[in-house]
């Protein structure tokens, strides 16, 4: 057995019985991350030295019995959390001199449990994408091939250097945060499973925010275990951020073993979309099969106003996302460019910190808040985003969690798509309405495609109800039993 | 009369709308916890969120919201259980999140309204449309450098409550009054020290004119006018300006302007076509502000008394005229210092001495009631030797001056320089006796008829007796004497 094996549940237990340590543990990793790194780009900033020091500090721990089951895990940091000392970028060229002096909520929580931190992950600049091809320092590759061929596809977005990381074994878990899919996407096309926890149970303080009714941070990792391990750490009320839920968190690894039998299953028709790849459909079909083989009740459902779900992100996430990018103006921290006044200072730095994605959506922000078209757009969509919350209300009183395929398509290549932003945007088709109506999801590996790149099933709970979405995710895992594994790994 | 500018063509009225904005007294930052104190060193009370950092997030101050209940009871206003924040934004060098956390669709209070008082003692209502909280901005210095402008975000984030009046003010004198008005009622309930040198109370000013009996016309707003009087004098010439344009044919567009109290004219801004299109929605950092009527119900039990009330309590408890008792309460403190001395004492004559000597004295001395010319307990005192008649009303003006030289206690000054009032009727009748047998002439010429000669032999007797005579007992006694 290698040591990239492990996953966060069996490397917690080979620590604390002593037959590997943290430190040689961080040190594989390390190594791993510095001999992929230059072909995958998953990081933008490494943090070996910090890593082994936090590795020492986890023996430490574990040796004086104060350990949690993520002390000395090495994981990777989205590099839209904030962290203290460590360069902070959320892939912008317009934060790349940033050095924040505080640390996120979330990575603070997990830094506080003994977890490692490797470096910092690529992502979409600013979280807009879903192919992580917008990011200032370089797209991710995706550690997958299609078989037989050499064509680089991508681990999808935002969170694609997060989800590369983990499938390419340069790190044993990482971070993500999802605004519209960016954690369940780059996980169905990565072979990892990721949750998007409710909105509210994960503090956002410290993340660089893109669409602040939206984002949400999370877990992205080998198995549906992992993730219930980190988001017990990671989950939790903060007064820093008024959004954040004030209620307990549960130990969501009790939800695994729970089964799904009893439990009503929904199955949206409307997400049986004309033109979704065919294999997709008929492992959407596997799933239901699984979880009636299992126990579980399946209800066919409605959920009427999915085809607004695209048009209704794509007004209120680039909305918020031009209010809450006007803080980059070059005054006070981050790339400045000086110009002749405080207009051409502001202009200069945003035309150079800015990539053109970003531009585009800030642009269609500002434009859907305009005065006279307000109404039209920023105010109708929000109602359409309650009518959306109430499809979901509805289903729920019927059915206990949803189950829908992950993304319409597997990996694509690097250079299919980037042409059309209305092609790329058609990619969170699944996730996003989830999303709108803040509930969790969560994406599970669940086969292989005919050219052999992983898909992904996704399970949809109840507001604040993980635990359901935990038991079905579990159920379905078990029963796909996926277990390949990239060509491009730590071996 | 109402108020009224004459132009070529008749009669204008003026129609004027204030939006005051008023710094809320808190310990911190609206939505921080960095300071809300004034002063300091530049910079020095700044938070991350106040700065706009990567991930910061604005947190409400509990303590903000019910200042904003307070001044909204005060203003007898409508509370609004609901509200929301919302942003508004902009771009500029202090704005550091690039936006202002504001309410606008949903502010937390609503209509209410505050009586002014007027020159010729007419009462009048002015209505209040609504209160909103929201975030001050920095500060930015463009006289510091040659080429660069600085910037202090002490005030960045604090908060302000943005009270707008309904279109009701009429006058100059009438938008004073009304400033001057929330200014006493935002001090007493302790949510604004109303300090517009400080520009912890500034006001934007909106003003259009009209022939009487028509519908408004197009107004103008004048931005950041930050005293009593320069908005009185921004009225007065905006709608002068306003007249101008109108007689000679023109029209008045809706625009921003600024006052230049050195020149005493407005002069253009901006205009409404490059005003800022503001993109104002919901603040999606923050849940909306829900408040329980109870909360609501328990700040209110625990507000002060009002200057409105305070003002009619005084002129039934201590039988004082309303004006007098106007010009009591229009400070706090110095109501209380009424308040302090006319317990259990004459109440119209601590009125008087309060209004009279004691305000001249301050004036004089350039003191103020935090720090007054005389401590309440020594007027008292004061007060409480006229009532037992140890000295008489003379004597204690001349009691009072020395008070505020030397600080001494009434009773050691009367007892040091034996100013004791003289009610024995032998020294008076001796007194009285001498002044006419020296007067013989006089006297003669009172008893042929010339009747006013009564007050001098009564000041000659009180000069003889060092003015310590008992007036009332001296007046008898000239009577009885000359027959």
């Amino acid at each position: 057995m290698s040591i990239f094996d492990y996953t966060i549940a069996s490397a917690a237990k080979a620590l604390k019985a002593k037959e590997i340590s943290a430190v040689e543990l961080t040190t594989a990793y390390n190594k791993a991350v510095a001999e992929l790194n230059p072909r995958l780009n998953a990081f933008i900033t490494t943090t070996p030295d910090l890593a082994l020091e936090q590795a020492k500090a986890a023996d430490a721990r574990i040796a004086d019995g104060s350990a949690t089951p993520l002390t000395g895990i090495p994981i990777a940091m989205k590099d839209l959390f904030c962290t203290e000392g460590v360069r902070t970028t959320a892939a912008s060229k317009i934060l790349e001199p940033f050095i924040p002096p505080y640390e996120s909520t979330v990575s603070g929580k997990l830094k506080a449990a003994g977890a490692v931190m490797l470096g910092k992950a690529n992502l979409d600049e600013f979280a807009m994408g879903s192919a992580n091809i917008t990011s200032g320092y370089g797209s991710v590759e995706n550690p997958w091939k299609r078989q037989g061929e050499v064509a680089k596809l991508v681990p999808g977005g935002s969170s694609g250097g997060s989800a590369a990381a983990v499938a390419a074994r340069m790190a044993l878990a990482a971070t993500g945060t999802d605004t519209g899919g960016s954690i369940r996407q780059p996980a169905a096309f990565t072979g990892l499973a990721g949750i998007k926890p409710t909105y509210g149970r994960c503090s956002r303080w410290g993340v660089v925010a893109f669409a602040s009714s939206l984002d949400q941070p999370g877990p992205m990792a080998r198995n549906v275990e992992d993730n219930a391990l980190l988001l017990n750490a990671m989950a939790g009320f903060d007064e820093k951020d008024s959004t954040s839920a004030e209620r307990a968190v549960p130990d969501f690894t009790t939800a695994l073993n729970r089964g799904v039998k009893g439990l009503k299953i929904g199955i949206p028709a409307e997400y049986r979309l004309e033109g979704t790849n065919p294999e997709i459909l008929a492992l959407w079909d596997k799933g239901i099969e699984w979880l009636k083989a299992q126990g579980a009740e399946i209800v066919d459902i409605s959920l009427p106003h999915t085809k607004y779900g695209l048009p209704v992100y794509y007004i209120v996430a680039p909305a918020e996302a031009s209010s809450n990018l006007a803080r980059y103006d070059g005054v006070r921290f981050g790339k400045r460019v000086d110009g002749e006044d405080l207009i051409d200072l502001y202009e200069r730095t945003r035309a150079e910190g800015f990539g053109a994605e970003v531009k585009r959506r800030i642009m269609i922000g500002t434009y859907v808040l305009s005065h006279g078209y307000y109404d039209a757009y920023y105010l109708k969509a929000q109602k359409v985003r309650n009518l959306i919350l109430k499809d979901f209300t509805n289903a729920f009183g019927q059915v206990d969690a949803i189950l829908t395929p992950t993304a319409p398509s597997a990996a694509f290549g690097l250079d299919e798509k980037m042409n059309d932003p209305v092609t790329m945007y058609l990619n969170d088709v699944f996730t996003v309405p989830a999303s709108l109506a803040g509930v969790p999801a969560m994406s599970v590996p669940a086969g292989l495609s005919a050219e052999g790149l992983p898909l992904g099933l996704q399970i949809i709970g109840k507001h604040f109800d993980e635990e359901t979405v935990f038991a079905v995710s579990a159920a379905i895992e078990s029963a796909a039993g996926f277990s390949a594994l990239p060509e491009v790994r730590a071996k | 009369m109402a108020y009224s500018l004459e132009g070529r063509t008749g009669a204008w009225e003026v129609v004027v709308g204030l939006e005051v904005h008023a710094q809320v007294i808190s310990e911190s930052k609206l939505f921080s916890g960095a300071s809300a104190t004034y002063g300091g060193a530049p910079n020095a009370h700044v938070s991350f969120i106040d700065a706009g950092f990567p991930g910061m997030l604005p947190v409400i101050n509990k303590e903000c919201v019910a200042q904003a209940v307070r001044t909204g009871l005060g203003l007898r206003a409508q509370i609004n259980l609901f509200s929301r924040f919302d942003r508004k934004n902009y771009f500029y060098a202090d704005l550091p999140q690039g936006y202002q956390i504001s309410q606008f669709a949903h502010p937390i209070v609503g209509k209410g309204n505050v009586e002014i008082e007027l020159q010729d003692g007419t009462i009048k209502h002015i209505g209040i449309t609504r209160l909103h909280l929201e975030q001050d901005a920095g500060k930015s210095m463009h006289d510091q450098h040659p080429s660069k402008s600085v910037i202090d975000l002490n005030r960045a984030g604090v908060g302000l409550m943005e009270i707008v009046s309904e279109p009701d003010i009429r006058s100059p004198e009438e938008a004073g009054a009304y400033l001057r008005k929330i200014r006493q009622i935002v001090r007493y309930l302790g949510t604004c020290d109303g300090n517009m040198e400080e520009g912890s109370m500034r006001a934007d000013v909106n003003v259009s004119v009209r022939k009487p009996g028509e519908e408004f016309r197009t107004r103008c707003e004048i931005k950041n006018v930050n005293s009593i009087r320069f908005v009185m004098h921004a009225v007065e010439a905006e709608a002068l300006r306003q007249i101008e344009v109108w007689e000679s044919g023109g029209e008045v567009v809706q625009e921003t302007r600024l006052y230049d109290p050195s020149k005493g004219e407005t002069r253009s801004m901006r205009s409404k076509e490059d005003a800022h299109d503001y993109r104002y929605f919901p603040e999606p950092d923050l849940l909306p502000l829900l408040l329980e009527q109870s909360w609501v119900d328990e700040l209110k039990a625990k507000l002060p008394e009002l200057p409105d009330e305070k003002r009619a309590r005084f002129c039934r408890e201590y039988g004082i005229p309303f004006y007098d008792a106007g010009v009591l309460v229009a400070e706090q403190a110095t109501a209380d210092f009424y308040e302090t001395l006319a317990k259990g004492r004459d109440g119209k004559l601590a009125a008087n001495w309060v209004t009279g000597d004691f305000f001249a004295a301050m004036n004089r001395t350039g003191k103020n009631i935090e720090n007054p010319p005389v401590t309440v307990e020594a007027l008292g005192q004061l007060l409480d030797l006229l009532a037992d008649k140890t000295i008489n009303g003379r004597i204690a003006k001349d009691v009072f001056e020395e008070m505020v030289e030397t600080g001494k206690m009434p009773a050691a000054i009367v007892e040091e320089k034996g100013l004791k009032q003289v009610t024995d009727t032998g020294a008076i009748d001796a007194a009285v006796a001498k002044v006419l047998a020296d007067n013989a002439d006089k006297v003669a010429e009172y008893k042929s008829g010339k009747d006013k000669l009564f007050g001098f032999f009564v000041g000659q007797v009180m000069k003889a007796m060092q003015g310590k005579g008992n007036p009332a007992l001296v007046n008898e006694a000239v009577k009885t004497q000359l027959g």
